[in-house]
């Protein structure tokens, strides 16, 4: 544990992919996934040309290749249900190697990874590249509701205070000789939870006894108002935008 | 469980998009009514201790999803909370917290695709709490009135939430997935798995309100009914029927139209699960059981991860996992049976917000 | 104007009881004048933190009436009363609520209209203060508990408060922390009431103390006087740390 530091894949930098507005950051990365789950998976060449753009924005916001792709990993479910697929799919099948694949699940496999890993990695160096606060800055000025904002802004500024809370509890339990072992120790591990929860729900209530003697009146102001340029939009959106031709490309050829 | 990019196509993710920001939407006015229930008297007014509680709640959905419960030998499982949050804080609250909480995974922590957040909102976050919170109150009503009650419904419901949350996954898969798996395939090992890993869920989230309920009763939202008897009768207002009567004129009116809703959506649910546990293509199970354990098993060599999926192992019977999804198929109809004779027998609501409320429903 | 009125803080048979029947507040009646600062003692229970809720009007619906320079604590001034009324909380964790300490310190000052530079002067002054100026990007989760405490009175410094309220201000300070607290409480010019179960930091801070006891004002006067009424003390379970004997103390300096 310990790793419920919320924003430990935030890499300190000056890059111009750090530079952007936060909210540009978000809507390019949202509109070049979209783009790529568009891609009819039969352009294998075009999957390849996104990963030549990403590269690019990795180059650009210097994050090392081998950050990217240690947090890949949390991949691994989708691969092993990926190398399961041709196995198990429908349809015409060939033999590879001895095996009988289906065709259909072999496509599959290859759309989920594909797809999955582009996805993956667009979303790491958003947030490789964009501080934990910036990111509410942006998701706020990209409309999402205040009210959801907040909450979630909420949840990042006391998830820390929570899980340490979560990890005295487990010291405290391990001093006095208990270490949860099998299911018969389930109970004591959820007397914690509970307690955590009774203290996370008071906590709460206490936090808002705190903002409300700071005149809050169920609207947070705006304390930075987050504003794009349009040379900054376009560098932003230079990469959904090259990732569509790709995709044009892609459907045409 | 987090789905990426690229596993269902555009259009159905887009839908799932539409159908979860819809939701979302609903839950935020009625989560303003859930955490005024609790204000303080004398306080001033309630619409704003919802981002405050809720963001608290949503911190502890997201810390407690690190706390491992070990299974046995070096494997461990962990909560997926969906269930628990619905029964804490109640169905609009928790339908935002678990959102907040996929929402943040998938942007902080790439975990889940950002184009496949509408799906894993609708089946993590939508399905898991509507249903959970459905049957709860629905077998709350129907058993004796006691804590031991509360913490059998806790069980049930969060037993049932997790394969009815697998269902619903498979329900979107069927129409928007991107490879031609058989269905029967995809359900038999999508609901065959989550049966045990609902199992884990149902155990901890039981104990788990046991743990409150024990402590601090007035906080868990899905058991206010239980304590108000006395209030009731000193009131003098509803003293003719204190079995059935309402928790409390606030809480009353919001439940019955989720309660409806998830009605609904457990029925068509629970009409899936039994027509695929009984049309499970013969040999075919192995294969299907083998791949949801190697996903499970994979899934540990990540399982430092605080974000790691549930794991249980060893499910290595591929019948059996097939016969429990039947026995809940079955179970959910009818506790789900039970809910609507329930909800027929009181007062009709006139509910058009029911349709907001009951996304899993209209998705099918 | 009558004297009276001008005084920061007048509190007048104030009673309160929860609605579940227990009652905190037995009518009590206070005042403290302009840029004074006084420590209000009391046992457990005794309904000090009831009383801290009812001076900016999170609770109200008692008998009795709370006044802040004048201006009667009430629905209609609430938005003005919780500008003037600042209320350090005892755990700063619950008062930092935004994720860098500027924004957090600036939640207050913007939530009552103020924008722009005017809001940046406001913020940097309050951390000035408290000596914390150069954390001021920091997210309040990465510093020790002496320096969230500091951070916590700048953000309700940075509303200008006519009143300054500290709920047990030196709770888990180390004592380097707390003699830096002290000294900052001592080089501001605002009133201050100070909840609080360390006699001695109260003899050190506040020339006049109030006894809260049973929901009733019990004593009030020069807190060396009261610290070293043994009767006094015993009556209202307070008890000085073993081998500290506040005669031999200085009287605290009082304010030029």
């Amino acid at each position: 544990m310990g790793a419920g530091h919320s924003h430990r894949l935030y890499r300190h930098g000056h890059s111009p992919v750090h530079a952007l507005p936060p909210h540009t950051k978000l809507a390019a990365v949202l509109a070049f996934v979209i783009v790529v789950v568009s891609t009819p998976r039969e352009a294998m060449w075009a999957f390849g040309a996104y990963a030549v753009l990403l590269a690019a924005v990795a180059y650009a916001a210097r994050v090392p290749a081998g950050f990217l792709l240690k947090r890949l990993l949390i991949e691994v479910p989708f691969v092993a249900f990926a190398v399961l697929l041709p196995f198990v799919a429908e349809g015409e099948r060939v033999d590879v190697l001895g095996l009988s694949l289906s065709v259909n699940g072999l496509w599959g496999a290859w759309n989920v990874l594909a797809k999955g890993t582009l996805g993956v990695a667009a979303s790491v160096l958003l947030a490789a590249t964009t501080e934990l606060r910036e990111l509410l800055h942006g998701l706020q000025r990209l409309r999402l509701p205040p009210l959801l904002v907040q909450i979630a802004s909420f949840m990042v500024r006391y998830g820390d205070v929570i899980t340490d809370e979560m990890r005295r509890m487990r010291i405290a339990r391990e001093s006095r000789g208990f270490e949860a072992r099998g299911t018969r120790h389930w109970g004591v591990l959820a007397k914690s939870a509970g307690a955590l929860f009774i203290r996370s729900y008071e906590r709460g209530e206490r936090v808002h006894l705190a903002m409300v003697s700071r005149g809050y009146t169920g609207v947070v102001p705006v304390i930075d108002e987050v504003a794009a340029s349009r040379a900054q939009w376009s560098y932003a959106l230079a990469l959904p935008c090259a990732a569509l031709v790709v995709c044009l490309l892609g459907w045409t050829l | 469980m987090h789905a990426p990019d690229g596993f269902i196509d555009v259009p159905v993710s887009a839908a799932a998009g539409v159908l979860a920001a819809g939701a979302i939407a609903v839950s935020l006015r009625g989560a303003r009514r859930e955490l005024d229930d609790t204000a303080r008297p004398g306080a001033s007014g309630g619409a704003e201790r919802t981002a405050p509680l809720a963001g608290l709640v949503a911190a502890f959905i997201f810390a407690v999803q690190m706390l491992n419960f070990p299974v046995a030998a070096g494997t461990s499982g962990h909560l997926l909370g969906g269930a628990l949050a619905a029964i804490l804080v109640g169905p609009y609250t928790g339908v935002l917290c678990v959102s907040v909480v996929l929402m943040l995974q998938s942007v902080l922590f790439a975990d889940g695709g950002l184009t496949a957040l509408g799906v894993n909102i609708t089946t993590m976050a939508i399905t898991t709490t509507v249903v959970a919170y459905a049957l709860f109150r629905g077998l709350v009503k129907v058993l004796p009135r006691s804590r031991r009650s509360v913490t059998a419904a806790s069980f049930v419901a969060a037993l049932v939430s997790v394969p009815a949350s697998a269902v619903v996954f498979t329900l979107l898969y069927t129409v928007g997935g991107t490879t031609d798996v058989s269905i029967g395939k995809v359900a038999t090992a999508m609901v065959g798995v989550h049966v045990l890993i609902g199992l884990g869920e149902a155990a901890i989230t039981a104990l788990t309100v046991g743990a409150v309920i024990a402590v601090r009763p007035d906080l868990v939202h899905g058991a206010r009914g239980l304590g108000q008897k006395l209030k009731l009768r000193v009131n003098g207002e509803l003293v003719d029927a204190p079995e059935t009567a309402e928790p409390v004129p606030a809480a009353a009116r919001s439940p019955r139209k989720v309660w409806i809703a998830g009605l609904v959506t457990s029925l068509v649910l629970a009409g899936f699960v039994s027509f695929y546990a009984s049309a499970n293509p013969d040999g075919l199970e192995k294969v299907a059981a083998d791949h949801g354990i190697d996903k499970q098993a994979e899934e540990h060599a990540v399982a430092d991860s605080p974000l790691a999926d549930y794991g249980v192992k060893d499910v290595d019977d591929a019948r059996l996992s097939g016969g429990l999804a039947g026995v809940i198929g079955v179970g959910v109809t009818v506790v789900a049976g039970t809910g609507v004779f329930w909800a027929v027998r009181r007062r009709r609501a006139a509910d058009e917000r029911a349709e907001d409320t009951s996304p899993a429903g209209t998705s099918v | 104007m009558d004297p009276v009125s001008t005084a920061s803080l007048e509190v007048s048979g104030l009673a309160f009881a929860y609605p579940d029947g227990h009652q905190a507040l037995f009518g009590v009646d206070f005042t403290i004048g302009r840029g004074e600062r006084v420590a209000l003692l009391g046992p457990n229970g005794a309904g000090k933190t009831t009383l801290v809720l009812h001076l900016n009007g999170i609770l109200t619906g008692g008998a009795g009436t709370v006044r802040v320079a004048g201006l009667e604590v009430g629905r209609r001034n609430m938005a003005e009363i919780r500008r003037r009324v600042g209320i350090v909380f005892q755990d700063p964790d619950d008062q930092l609520f935004m994720p860098t300490v500027r924004e957090d310190v600036a939640f207050g000052p913007a939530a009552a209209g103020l924008k722009g530079a005017e809001l940046e002067a406001r913020v940097d002054r309050a951390l000035e203060r408290v000596g914390m100026a150069e954390f001021k990007d920091r997210p309040p989760h990465h510093l020790s508990f002496g320096q969230r405490r500091r951070v916590a009175v700048a953000t309700v410094l940075a509303m200008e408060p006519e009143i300054l309220v500290l709920d047990e201000p030196s709770s888990n300070l180390d004592p380097a922390s707390r003699r830096e607290l002290a000294d900052i409480l001592r080089s501001l010019d605002v009133t201050v009431l100070m909840v609080t179960h360390d006699l001695p930091y109260a003899l050190e801070l506040c020339p006049r103390a109030l006894v809260l006891s049973d929901g009733v004002i019990a004593a009030d006067g020069p807190t060396g006087d009261l610290l070293a009424d043994d009767g006094l003390m015993r009556a209202h379970r307070l008890e000085l740390p073993y081998g500290f004997d506040p005669r031999s103390v200085p009287a605290p300096p009082g304010r030029g």
